[in-house]
């Protein structure tokens, strides 16, 4: 390689908002063995989602499509989420060349985004009225807080995955959205989700949005469940097309 | 008893720094008020002859002081895995990026603190973390992320050497907590995950100068080269980062060893693979192998024998003992290194029969595929480096556990210097238990005593005393005090942040205190 050669993949590489290894096939299944090492205890051995992390496999991703975006992603991190720096700090650590090739690697197993199962205002309309998705599900900040935040769903799941929560919500639960019935001293029974945890105490949010701080060993009764709040949504509660038209809804405010 | 040990502690406590000569580490139950190597004596008992603070009283247990260490320079909460020493009032820790600080340890006020600028390309696999130092002489000693050995003066924390071990660029770091045996400083790599070639290093305490090395990883002409495929020994691994214990009458130290790299991929290195996943009995005086026992051979799943070494005499036996990762409780001859005896004390998919010498032996079809094959134990082990400790008032071995199982795959990887090296990955299987516990076992037979369940997955170190007490930790941040004959409860605080490190206990001024880092923190605890 020559200097100039040299010179110029120095600048694109410091630059850090191109990859120098698009549509390389061999940077590719370099880049498969680095997310194996470093991604797939979150993301799962094929990317295609894990415990902790979401599905990559996505053309459309959580924290911005770019090149320039995905480096980022993956060199800093994302505060506030379990997403760490390329550094180190837990397992992982990658170069700027090996990040790129993970970046290489991710967009030769990138699924188009399917066509919109529906359409998006009339999925809007049902989120927000008959369907009561609302009630316990917030997107960009309207709706409740039983449910998780699905703002950027459309972009951590698949559309099949979406609608086999909603049509099996007990199938697997979201993190930290496990449900939990507590009896107090006094007989008094609560119903909702766990927020935080630990071997003494519990912090909870019941049915009605009420934040409850309880110490275990004062409880009359204290279990949790693999069953949801949600109740499952079958085709008489909700028809595939009207399903498929939230799921268009979602998918739109992913891609925002 | 009680007002003996008073006794005793109150003779030694008030003075200020005294020289810690190898006598003092040899009889270090005459001061039960200091705590001087990193699992408290030479026979990694991780048990305190203190007794003020016990059953009765431990849940009047307060906080006392909090040192805050800070943040690692990548920003990351990362994991504070140090066990301080504490000699004659001062307290004597490591923290991330290679901090070392010294404190009043009846207030956790600083006397000095030695803070290190760390290369930016250094390759620490799981974290900028140390476990601690080594105390001798007028001296305190430690391993650095990019690989040196350094000697620190104990009063003022001034470099009195700093000696390059190894180039870190190949991936090598020091994490360990060293140990000091007669003049030398033993210390040992991480690296198991870039493809290092191991070693046990002994260093002069008063200049530095290397005095022999054990490579854990023979080469050609040595004998168990012919355990490596081909040159698959020159990246073989068998890191040494947990500290060891050192048995005086036999003159050996006893040191452990990480796993074979690739970690997950056993083609190219085909045999066992010797000395990875090892106890070493080393000659302290020349690091000559004495003897070995290999508890996995030719590992293809992560399960490091770095877990501390327990020595133990009992009815006249001459033991040590480990609870190993890969999910049995082992004893050991530790003359001669023969198998005595090997039970599962946890869930274990990986074996069913037991070969010749009475080792667990693997079943067929345990190897990791490309797609990924379920066993369990996970690569976490049934434990882990989080030490263990032996009462010798109960009689009992405690051990934190976990419930895992992963599914392991493996891939092809090429060997590149200084880059990690695992011949693919882990991940938990679906159906993975989880879990942790503290679990008292019989040392003699393996067998379950009581257990004592955490809420999910612990890394926290155990500590037993005289007061019958066994400390230890959980991952939500709580510090909790269990009944050393039954696994009840006694107290809890909660810390704010993760126990990824062991307990230990000391006195200062005839006044108990347990500590235990959480979070970047060190806290310590007494009475009223």
């Amino acid at each position: 390689m020559n200097k100039l050669v040299l010179l110029a993949l120095t600048a694109t590489l410091c630059a850090q908002d191109r990859n120098p290894f698009a549509n390389d096939s061999k940077a590719a299944e370099a880049g498969q063995s680095h997310f194996r090492i470093n991604c797939s205890l979150c993301h799962g051995l094929g990317a295609h989602g894990g415990g902790r992390g979401p599905d990559l496999t996505h053309a459309q991703k959580k924290h911005g499509n770019s090149d320039a975006d995905l480096f980022r992603t993956i060199h800093d991190g994302v505060p506030g989420t379990d997403m760490p720096a390329a550094l180190g700090s837990i397992g992982v650590e990658m170069k700027d060349q090996e990040i790129w090739q993970v970046i290489t690697y991710l967009r030769s197993i990138e699924v188009k985004a399917p066509p919109l199962p529906g359409n998006p205002a009339d999925g809007k309309a049902l989120f927000y009225g008959a369907a009561n998705c609302s009630k316990c599900h917030m997107v960009e900040g309207k709706g409740g807080r039983l449910g998780p935040d699905l703002t950027k769903i459309g972009n951590a799941r698949s559309v099949e995955s979406i609608m086999e929560s909603v049509r099996d919500p007990n199938r697997q639960l979201s993190d930290g959205y496990q449900t939990v019935t507590v009896v107090t001293a006094d007989g008094k029974e609560s119903r909702g989700f766990i927020m935080n945890e630990d071997r003494f105490t519990v912090q909870m949010m019941d049915t009605s949005e009420r934040i409850l701080l309880l110490e275990k060993d004062k409880l009359r009764s204290f279990e949790k469940s693999s069953v949801s709040l949600m109740p499952p949504y079958d085709k008489t509660l909700l028809s595939d097309n009207n399903l498929q038209e939230i799921v268009a809804y979602l998918l739109t405010r992913g891609a925002k | 008893m009680k007002g003996a040990v008073l006794l005793a502690w109150s003779l030694c406590s008030g003075s200020v720094f005294g020289q810690v000569t190898f006598d003092r580490l040899l009889n270090s139950s005459r001061e039960p008020q200091n705590w001087v190597t990193y699992s408290g004596d030479y026979s990694a008992h991780r048990f305190s002859a203190l007794d003020q603070i016990n059953v009765e009283n431990s849940n009047k247990l307060m906080a006392k002081w909090v040192y805050q260490t800070g943040a690692p320079a990548d920003g990351s909460n990362g994991r504070f895995e140090t066990t301080p020493l504490v000699v004659d009032g001062i307290l004597y820790g490591t923290a991330q990026d290679g901090r070392v600080f010294a404190l009043d340890a009846r207030t956790g006020r600083s006397i000095w603190r030695y803070e290190r600028q760390l290369p930016r390309d250094i390759r620490p696999c799981c974290g900028r973390v140390n476990r601690g130092l080594a105390i001798l002489g007028d001296k305190v000693f430690f391993g650095t992320l990019d690989a040196h050995v350094i000697a620190l003066d104990a009063k003022t924390g001034h470099v009195v050497w700093d000696v390059v071990a190894v180039d870190y660029k190949k991936g090598y770091s020091f994490t360990v907590a060293p140990l000091a045996v007669k003049n030398v400083i033993i210390i040992s790599p991480a690296g198991g995950e870039y493809g290092i070639r191991g070693f046990v290093d002994a260093y002069d305490a008063a200049t530095g100068q290397r005095k022999w090395r054990f490579n854990t990883v023979p080469e050609p002409g040595q004998p168990g080269i012919e355990t490596w495929e081909g040159d698959s020994w020159k990246t073989g691994g068998a890191p040494g980062w947990i500290t060891g214990a050192y048995d005086p009458v036999t003159n050996q130290i006893f040191w452990t060893t990480g796993n074979p790299a690739p970690s997950n991929r056993g083609v190219g290195r085909s045999g066992d693979n010797l000395y990875s996943d090892c106890l070493l009995a080393l000659d302290a005086d020349t690091g000559k192998l004495n003897w070995h026992f290999q508890f996995t051979k030719h590992d293809t799943h992560d399960w490091d024998a770095t877990e501390v070494p327990v020595i133990l005499d009992i009815g006249g036996k001459h033991l040590i003992v480990q609870a190993n990762r890969n999910g049995f409780f082992y004893i050991l001859n530790r003359s001669t290194g023969k198998l005595l005896s090997a039970n599962p004390f946890g869930a274990v998919t990986w074996s069913h029969s037991k070969d010749a010498e009475g080792r667990p032996a693997p079943d067929k079809d345990i190897e990791p595929t490309l797609e990924g094959r379920r066993l369990c134990p996970g690569a976490v082990g049934v434990t882990n480096w989080y030490s263990p400790s032996f009462n010798p008032q109960t009689g009992l071995f405690y051990v934190t556990t976990s419930e895992t199982c992963d599914v392991f795959s493996s891939a092809p990887q090429k060997y590149e210097a200084g880059n990690a090296f695992y011949g693919s990955a882990y991940v938990p299987a679906n159906d993975s238990p989880g879990g942790g516990a503290v679990r008292a076992l019989d040392p003699l037979t393996g067998q379950l005593k009581w257990e004592f369940q955490h809420l999910s997955y612990s890394p926290s170190g155990l500590l037993s005393t005289a007061g019958g007490i066994v400390f230890t930790g959980d991952a939500q941040g709580n510090f909790i005090a269990l009944d050393a004959s039954s696994g009840k409860i006694l107290w809890h605080f909660q810390a704010g942040g993760e126990i990824h490190n062991g307990p230990i206990a000391f006195a200062v001024d005839g006044r108990e205190y347990v500590a235990i880092g959480a979070g970047t923190s060190l806290f310590a605890f007494g009475l009223p």
